[in-house]
C-alpha cells in the first residue's frame, strides 16, 4: 500500500489540475472550434455548416482593420518597449546612487490596471484637455497633438500608452539579465581597454539572449490579448479605427448576438498566438532534451 | 424539442387559468440601475408587492445591457430562466425562436392590449400570433434639442429642413458657437444617421432600407445624399467629440457652448434634472422630415415552471401595461406611455408633442422602429450598418464608397 501510494501520490495530486486544464482550456478550445463552424447567433447551435463564419470574417472590413491594428500595435509595442527597457536598464546599470528609487518609479506603471492607464492617457492626449491644450495655453497656437481623434493615428496613441506601461517591466527583466552576466568577463574586458559601449554590444547583450526571448514572449501575449487599454483609451474609435481582434470578438459575442462569428475570430486569434508560442515551446523542449 | 415543450406549456397555461391559490412570484432581470431608471423600476416593484406578489430583483448593470444579456444566456442555457427580462425589438423574436418565451395572450386579451397600443408597437410584442412581451414606454429617437437663448441671440429658429439646419449651423459657427453637440461613439453616430436618413429617405424609404434591408434602397442615390449630409454634419461638430458621452454633449447645449443636439428623449431627463424648462431654456422638435422613430423598452416573459411564477408573470404583465404604471414610470424616465389612453396632464410640452406625433404617424404609416437602438434589425445586421456609418463619419470616406460598403456589410451579416 505504502509503496503504491509513494508511486502514485504525484499523479493523484496532479490529477485535479490536469483535469481542470483539460476541460477548461483544451475542452473549450475544441468547443469554440466547433461553434465557429456553425451558424450560431444568440445561442450556440451545433449543426456543422462548414467555413461560412470564416468567409464572413475575412470579408468584413472591420476585421481587416482589427488585424492590421494588431500587427502595427504588436510590432511597435514589442520593439519600442524592448528598446526603451534596454536603454533604461543600461542607464540604471551604471552603479548610480538612487537606483532603488528609480527602479521602483519605472516599474510602477506595471502595477496599474490597463483601464487606469487608458483613462489617464485618454485625458492626457485629448486635444481639449491634455497636452495640446496645455502647449496652446503657453502661446503656441498652431501646436497640434490630436492622435486620439485622428483615425489614422489613433492606434499609435495606444502604442504610446502601452509602451509607457510595459517598458518599466521590461527594464526590470533586462536589469536582472545585465546583473547575471559574469563580472569576471566584464572586468577582463575592461582590463583589455575595450570601450563600455562595445562591452555592452559585444559581450553583455549577446549573453542575454534568453532574457530577450522571455521579454518577447511576455510582450507578444500582452499585445495579442490587449483589450482593456483600447476600451478605456478610445473605445475602439474613432469609428472602429482602433479595433483589435479581442474587441472585435467581444462586440460580436456580447453586443451583437453573433456567437459563430465571435468563435471564428477567437480561433484566428488563437492561431496567431500559436504561430508565436509553438516555435518557442519547440525550441525550449528540444534544448532541454538535447 | 424546445418548440414541443413550449406548445405543451401553452396548452397547460390555457387549460388551467391562473391558479388563485398560488402566490405570484417574479424574478426580474433588468439593467435599469442608474438614478431615474432605478426610481422608475422601483415603482413597478412597489405595485407588484401591493398586489400580493413577491419580487426578486436581478439588476445586472454594465455595457448598455450586454452584461445582462450574458447573464440571461447563461440562465437560459442552464434551464433556469428568469420570469421576466428587459428585452426589446427583434431580440424578443430571436429569443422566441430559441423556444425560450412564454405566452401571455390570456392577460393581453383580458386587458385589451390590441385596442390601446399603436399597431406597429404591438407588433413587437407578439410572437407568431401570441403575445410574449409587455411594452413599458416609447422613447422617440429623432429629436433635435436646442438652447433657446443661443438660438435667439443668433437669430436662428428651429430648422424644419436639413438645408435650414445647414444654413443655421454655418451662421452659428461664424458666431463662434459649436453648431452640433455630438459624442463620437458608434451608437451616437448611428442615432444621428438614422435621423438624417428618415428626413432624406422619407418613411417608406427608411422602412425599405432599414427594416426590410432592400438592396436597391440601400444603394439608392438618396442614400448617397444621406451620407453627404452626414459629411456636412461632421463639419459642424467640435474637434474633441471623439468618445464623448451623450450626456456631456447635452451639457454643452445646456450651458450654451453648443446650439443643437440630435438625440433621443432621454436627453430631456438631463435638461429637466438641471432645472431647465422646456420651451423657455431649451427647445425640442422632431428632426427635419416626417415620421417618428421609436425605441420601446419592454419586458419579455420567459418559460418558467410552477403556478406561482406563472401567476407572477401574468400579474407583472398586467401591471406593466396598466395605466398607473405607464404614467408614473414615464414621468420619471422622460419617455411617453406606450398605451395611447393615458392622461398626459402631468407631462411636459415635449412629451405632448411626442404623443401627438406618435398618434399622427401611427395613422399615416410613418411610425417606424429605430435601427440604431435595436428596434428594427437584429444585432448582427444593425451592427454591420453602424460599422459603416461610424467608419464614414470618422474618416474622409466618400459617400459613394460608404453606400457600396453598406450594401456589402449588410449582405455579409446575413
Amino acid at each position: 500500500m505504502a509503496a503504491w501510494l509513494e508511486r502514485n501520490v504525484p499523479r493523484i495530486l496532479l490529477a485535479p489540475s490536469f483535469l481542470a486544464v483539460l476541460v477548461f482550456v483544451y475542452g473549450f478550445i475544441a468547443w469554440t472550434a466547433w461553434v465557429s463552424m456553425t451558424r450560431s447567433r444568440l445561442l450556440p447551435k451545433y449543426e456543422i455548416e462548414g467555413f461560412i463564419q470564416y468567409e464572413r470574417l475575412f470579408a468584413a472590413p472591420r476585421w481587416d482593420t482589427a488585424m492590421n491594428n494588431l500587427f502595427i500595435f504588436g510590432a511597435l509595442f514589442i520593439v519600442v518597449s524592448m528598446l526603451l527597457g534596454l536603454l533604461l536598464a543600461i542607464l540604471l546599470d551604471q552603479k548610480i546612487r538612487t537606483e532603488g528609487a528609480l527602479r521602483t518609479i519605472y516599474l510602477y506603471p506595471m502595477a496599474l490596471s490597463m483601464i487606469v492607464t487608458g483613462t489617464a492617457w485618454k485625458w492626457i492626449m485629448n486635444p481639449g484637455l491634455g497636452i495640446e491644450a496645455m502647449v496652446r495655453g503657453w502661446g503656441f497656437d498652431e501646436f497640434a497633438f490630436d492622435w486620439v481623434i485622428d483615425p489614422d493615428m489613433a492606434i499609435y496613441a495606444i502604442v504610446v500608452a502601452a509602451v509607457w506601461q510595459a517598458s518599466g517591466f521590461v527594464m526590470a527583466l533586462f536589469l536582472a539579465g545585465l546583473r547575471s552576466v559574469d563580472e569576471e568577463i566584464i572586468r577582463a574586458a575592461r582590463v583589455d581597454g575595450i570601450p563600455t559601449w562595445s562591452i555592452y554590444s559585444a559581450i553583455i547583450i549577446p549573453s542575454m539572449a534568453p532574457i530577450f526571448l522571455s521579454a518577447f514572449i511576455v510582450l507578444a501575449h500582452l499585445a495579442i490579448k490587449s483589450f482593456d487599454l483600447v476600451i478605456a483609451l478610445t473605445g475602439g474609435g474613432p469609428g472602429y479605427a482602433t479595433d483589435l481582434p479581442a474587441t472585435y470578438m467581444y462586440a460580436m459575442a456580447f453586443s451583437r448576438g453573433d456567437i459563430g462569428q465571435a468563435a471564428s475570430s477567437a480561433m484566428v486569434m488563437m492561431t496567431v498566438v500559436f504561430a508565436i508560442v509553438v516555435p518557442y515551446l519547440y525550441s525550449e523542449l528540444r534544448a532541454k532534451r538535447g | 424539442m424546445r418548440r414541443i415543450t413550449l406548445t405543451a406549456l401553452v396548452a397547460v397555461t390555457l387549460g388551467n387559468p391562473v391558479s388563485v391559490l398560488a402566490e405570484p412570484q417574479a424574478e426580474v432581470l433588468h439593467w435599469w440601475t442608474s438614478g431615474g431608471e432605478a426610481k422608475s423600476v422601483a415603482v413597478l416593484q412597489q405595485e407588484f408587492a401591493a398586489n400580493g406578489g413577491t419580487w426578486t430583483d436581478m439588476p445586472v448593470a454594465g455595457g448598455g445591457g450586454d452584461a445582462a444579456m450574458t447573464a440571461l444566456r447563461a440562465r437560459v442555457l442552464s434551464g433556469n430562466a428568469p420570469t421576466a427580462v428587459q428585452l426589446k425589438g427583434p431580440a424578443i423574436q430571436e429569443w422566441y425562436e430559441e423556444g425560450a418565451l412564454a405566452d401571455i395572450s390570456a392577460v393581453a386579451e383580458a386587458e385589451g392590449w390590441v385596442d390601446v397600443l399603436p399597431a406597429s408597437i404591438a407588433g413587437h410584442m407578439r410572437c407568431e400570433g401570441t403575445w410574449c412581451a409587455a411594452p413599458v414606454n416609447v422613447h422617440r429617437v429623432d429629436w433635435i434639442w436646442a438652447n433657446a437663448g443661443v438660438l435667439e441671440a443668433n437669430g436662428v429658429s428651429m430648422p424644419s429642413t436639413w438645408e435650414e439646419f445647414n444654413a443655421a449651423a454655418e451662421k452659428l459657427q461664424a458666431a463662434g458657437i459649436i453648431p452640433l453637440a455630438h459624442g463620437g461613439q458608434a451608437w451616437q453616430d448611428a442615432t444621428v444617421f438614422e435621423a438624417v436618413a428618415l428626413g432624406i429617405l422619407g418613411a417608406d424609404g427608411f422602412r425599405k432600407a432599414f427594416v426590410e434591408l432592400d438592396e436597391n434602397a440601400l444603394t439608392s442615390d438618396a442614400m448617397v445624399a444621406v451620407f453627404d449630409q452626414m459629411r456636412i454634419l461632421r463639419g459642424h461638430v467640435d474637434r474633441n467629440f471623439s468618445g464623448r458621452d451623450w450626456n456631456l454633449a447635452t451639457a454643452m447645449v445646456m450651458n450654451g457652448e453648443a446650439a443643437f443636439q440630435i438625440m433621443g428623449d432621454w436627453a430631456k431627463g438631463e435638461f429637466l434634472a438641471a432645472g431647465k424648462v422646456p420651451g423657455e431654456d431649451f427647445l425640442c422638435a422632431s428632426t427635419p422630415g416626417d415620421g417618428f422613430l421609436y425605441n420601446v423598452d419592454s419586458f419579455a416573459m420567459f418559460n418558467v415552471d410552477g403556478d406561482d411564477k406563472r401567476a407572477g408573470q401574468e400579474l407583472l404583465a398586467k401591471l406593466i401595461v396598466g395605466k398607473n404604471f405607464q404614467k408614473v414610470f414615464n414621468l420619471n424616465k422622460g419617455s411617453i406611455p406606450a398605451r395611447t389612453d393615458v392622461s398626459l396632464d402631468e407631462f411636459d410640452s415635449c412629451a405632448h408633442l411626442s404623443a401627438e406625433d406618435m398618434a399622427a404617424s401611427s395613422e399615416g404609416g410613418s411610425l417606424l422602429p429605430s435601427y440604431a437602438h435595436g428596434m428594427a434589425l437584429r444585432g448582427a445586421q444593425a451592427g454591420a450598418i453602424t460599422d459603416v456609418v461610424t467608419a464614414h463619419f470618422n474618416s474622409d470616406m466618400s459617400s459613394a464608397d460608404a453606400v457600396e460598403m453598406l450594401a456589402n456589410a449588410v449582405a455579409n451579416s446575413m
